[in-house]
């Protein structure tokens, strides 16, 4: 749960025995207002708005929803939807996030679903929550309501000069009982918050080092938890000797089923103590490594599924002069959030209360229910804000550990993992080959396209260009239902999971159909899209960057790419320089445009965009998880390099005011494109054409080498 | 060595007794409270525990309380001034030079060193400083703008 340090009531402060600071945690008043028809038993969003907002008697209104704050922003943009529909402040609103007391559920925060689907599920309780109090404040006021006004919370009658309602008076502090069938939401014409880019919620906090993550909640005599971990996935424990750990001073020593733990009151103390426990482990036999992998996947991936089809393959490879046949392959890549995962588990009479860096709070509660055998309503999940996720904190072992480690010792018990631990227990974004075959009609147009992914998943998979002949297959991915082993240790989904791979491979792949057909990349691409979003990005893309058309490659280093993901249509250029000599790439200048529907924030879909456009040169340049048998080899950000200031580009962003559509998602789709344009734009400076990710300088020196 | 060590923090004397062996950033974190230094990789590759010790930024899990014995230490729960934001937060906050936050305190209070020495510092000054310091969720290019303008806020001034 977030929200300011005001307003505490006096279970909200504990005073930390001995050392006189405080620390705050919000218990009441909030539980007073819990409705049974608050948390549903079917998982759902609830019809209720009260289960979204609450008026206070001094006209604050309190939001609640359980999706989680990450960095992306949504504190503040799903605060922009409820203050717009409501007509009140957006400063007048105060945020209760993911806590699984009091927010109503929410099956987690991935997927750029934040404003697309819940979005308008928020909207509409604001919407009718607002229409209630016209209506509460028209019987007050004894005037029609079609003649009310709103603004700021406060009700007018335009016709009545100085008769007016605040929602305050209106609701006097109670829980609003009236509700209405339907309420219309404002048109888009009528936003006066959305559109806006307000200060961020969580700024003050961030900037002051106030704001509170899962592993800074500190209570009186809680204990920090270190677990033993094994060598390599598929390890097995064969001796072990604690004894040395448990004559440390303050230590002890957990063992529970297949835990052994190491809880101390210092955290540093607890790692010193669990590095004196003595354990043998039975390693796995020979595994997949890092080179190895992609013969792996295609060995033990199932036969590929067809998931789209039109036309006839064999039918369109009649009609090509030229076909082009090539196979795309990445790496496994970490999300490496700067945050670990980490929480704090508490017991209270029977009841337990995990604070967890999870961006699944509401199934998270399951599973502490399910692994301390204890009801849900004894379980209370809250995820304060999160040092990143991207995908990564959706899996959240370390809250079970910490459960159940509290209910072992009795005390409040703290699990925060290591950077090696953050690298073995990663949900990798998976390793994956993308096969295509296509041809080029005389004419110079695409005739037939036959893709197969294996290891990614479909999302995106299926291309969006005119191509009469066409089939899409994919076989694996990163949701799970692989055969076992097929990836040799955990996989999930990394920000915009599947699309990153599928676009690396599409869009690398139009451009060497491109330079085979002798036509720019760009008038090749729109010489085969009727989609006129995508039209529109590719074309404002390429006004902003200057795109001057050239047959490739052009010794300039420019690229351009397009995606989609989550409807939202991007498209990107670049300018890289590439030392030849070194395979050494610098990224000079990214232009990318975006149409995302309408825009809540434009200051926060920058933000996401600028933090794509970076976060995506590691993906195309650098990360990969080395491993070997079992064993992560990546440990720490000496051998695992994500993206630094030095390797900062210049960055222009465009962004495409759509009102046609609903707000989409941005917070994904800008990095789908960043391997296939630097690899597009790498091509063009060197003339060797990357079809591995990342493009370290070796596979750039070797594809210089091979004249690829 | 077990023994009992004195330093200021944050412009207050602070005595702790500990094992002078231990890591500044624990010593903060778990028995002083101070969580606004994080923990982000342990061996100094990061700088989420970024802190000022004397005029340098340290990496906090690496330094041994020993070793600020006798000296200044700050964390961004020091920066502010009389309840008001240090200019370099004050950038931050307005440039919205942070997504996650987790990295943000060990980035101003690099930036904070940085401005120590050089201040008005070159776009290659910034870089080359930041550059050990870690951001997972690219807010980067707002970080060296909030630093540019903190340094013109600043007008050359001490921090």
């Amino acid at each position: 749960m977030l929200r300011g340090p005001d307003d505490l009531s006096r279970r909200e402060v504990l005073a930390l025995a001995g050392s006189g600071l405080f620390i705050f945690f919000p218990v009441e008043p909030l539980e007073a207002f819990q409705e049974p028809e608050r948390l549903p038993a079917r998982q759902a969003y609830p019809t209720d708005f009260n289960a979204y907002l609450r008026i206070g008697a001094d006209g604050r209104v309190t939001c609640f929803v359980g999706k989680v704050e990450l960095g992306q922003g949504s504190m503040t943009t799903l605060g922009q939807l409820l203050a717009e529909e409501l007509d009140v402040a957006l400063d007048s609103v105060d945020m209760v996030m993911s806590d699984t007391d009091v927010c109503p559920w929410d099956m987690g925060t991935f997927g750029s679903l934040s404003v697309r689907q819940f979005g308008p599920v928020l909207k509409g309780a604001g919407a009718e929550a607002r229409a209630v109090l016209l209506e509460m404040a028209a019987e007050n006021l004894q005037a029609p309501a079609e003649r009310l006004q709103v603004k700021a919370g406060v009700v007018t009658d335009p016709s009545a000069p100085g008769k007016r309602a605040s929602y305050a008076q209106l609701v006097q502090g109670k829980r609003i009982e009236r509700r209405l069938a339907k309420a219309p939401m404002k048109p888009v014409t009528a936003y006066t918050v959305v559109g806006q880019s307000p200060r961020r919620k969580d700024a003050l906090e961030k900037v002051t080092g106030r704001a509170k993550y899962a592993g800074d909640m500190l209570f009186p005599g809680m204990l920090h938890a270190r677990v033993l971990r094994p060598p390599a996935h598929g390890a097995s424990l064969k001796d072990l000797d604690t004894t040395p750990a448990e004559k440390a001073p303050g230590a002890r020593v957990i063992k529970d089923g297949d835990m052994v733990a190491v809880v101390h009151e210092r955290r540093d103390l607890a790692d010193k103590a669990l590095g004196l426990i003595k354990a043998q482990f039975e390693r796995p036999g020979s595994g997949p490594n890092d080179k190895t992998i992609f013969d792996h996947l295609l060995k033990t991936a199932p036969q590929p599924r067809v998931v789209d089809e039109s036309g006839s393959v064999p039918e369109g490879a009649k009609l090509c002069r030229t076909l082009v046949e090539r196979t795309y392959l990445n790496s496994y890549v970490a999300h490496a959030t700067t945050e670990t995962h980490a929480a704090t588990a508490m017991i209270e009479g029977g009841k337990v209360t995990v604070w967890a860096s999870t961006q699944t709070p509401f199934p998270v509660k399951q599973q502490v229910a399910q692994t301390l055998g204890l009801s849900p309503q004894n379980v209370r999940v809250v995820a304060p804000y999160v040092g990143g996720g991207f995908g990564g904190k959706s899996a959240s072992r370390q809250a079970i550990e910490a459960a159940r480690l509290a209910k072992l010792t009795g005390k409040p018990v703290q699990v925060v993992f290591d950077r090696a631990e953050e690298f073995f227990y990663d949900t990798f974004r998976p390793a994956a080959v993308v096969q295509i075959l296509s041809g080029l009609t005389g004419a110079g147009k695409i005739g037939v396209w036959d893709y197969k992914v294996y290891g990614a998943g479909d999302r995106e998979a299926k291309q969006f260009y005119d191509i009469p002949h066409q089939r899409t297959a994919s076989s694996g991915g990163w949701q799970g239902g692989n055969p076992p082993g097929m990836h040799p240790f955990g996989v999930g989904p990394w920000r915009a999971p599947s699309v990153n791979t599928n676009t690396f491979a599409r869009e690398s792949h139009i451009d060497i159909l491109a330079a085979a057909a002798g036509i720019d990349p760009v008038e090749f691409r729109l010489n085969h899209l009727s989609d006129q979003r995508m039209r529109r990005v590719l074309e404002a893309a390429a006004k902003q960057f200057g795109w001057k058309p050239a047959r490739r490659p052009s010794g300039r280093g420019m690229g351009a790419a397009c995606g989609i993901y989550a409807n939202t249509c991007v498209a990107t250029m670049a300018e890289v320089a590439v030392d030849k000599k070194t395979g050494q790439v610098q990224v000079k200048r990214v232009v990318s445009a975006q149409d995302e529907g309408v825009i809540v924030s434009p200051d926060g879909s920058r933000q996401q965009i600028e933090g794509c456009i970076t976060m995506g040169l590691g993906y195309a340049l650098t990360e990969e998880v080395r491993f070997q048998d079992g064993e992560v080899l990546d440990k720490n950000f000496d051998t695992y390099r994500i993206p630094r200031f030095s390797w900062l580009p210049k960055i222009e962003i465009v962004l495409i005011e759509n009102k046609e559509l609903p707000a989409l998602g941005c917070g994904e789709p800008p990095i789908v494109t960043m391997g296939a344009v630097l690899a597009n734009a790498i091509y063009d400076a060197a003339g060797a054409r990357l079809l591995q990710l990342p493009m370290t300088p070796a596979r750039i020196q070797e594809a210089l080498k091979q004249g690829l | 060595m077990q023994r009992t060590i004195s330093f200021t923090l944050n412009g207050k004397p602070a005595r702790v007794r500990v094992d002078d062996e231990r890591m500044l950033l624990w010593v903060l974190r778990s028995d002083l409270g101070l969580t606004g230094t994080k923990f982000g990789c342990g061996e100094a590759l990061c700088g989420a525990c970024t802190v000022i010790v004397g005029k340098e930024a340290v990496r906090s899990c690496v330094t041994p309380v020993k070793d600020v014995a006798g000296k200044q230490v700050l964390t961004i729960e020091g920066l502010n001034r009389n309840g008001r934001l240090h200019p370099i937060q004050e950038a931050f906050l307005k440039h919205h030079a942070f997504q996650c936050g987790y990295c943000t305190s060990g980035m101003i209070l690099n930036a904070y060193a940085l401005l120590l020495k050089t201040p008005r510092p070159a776009y290659a000054d910034v870089i080359r400083h930041m550059d050990d310091n870690l951001c997972r969720c690219g807010s980067h290019l707002r970080i060296v703008e909030a630093i540019q303008e903190a340094a013109g806020a600043m007008k050359g001034g001490a921090c």
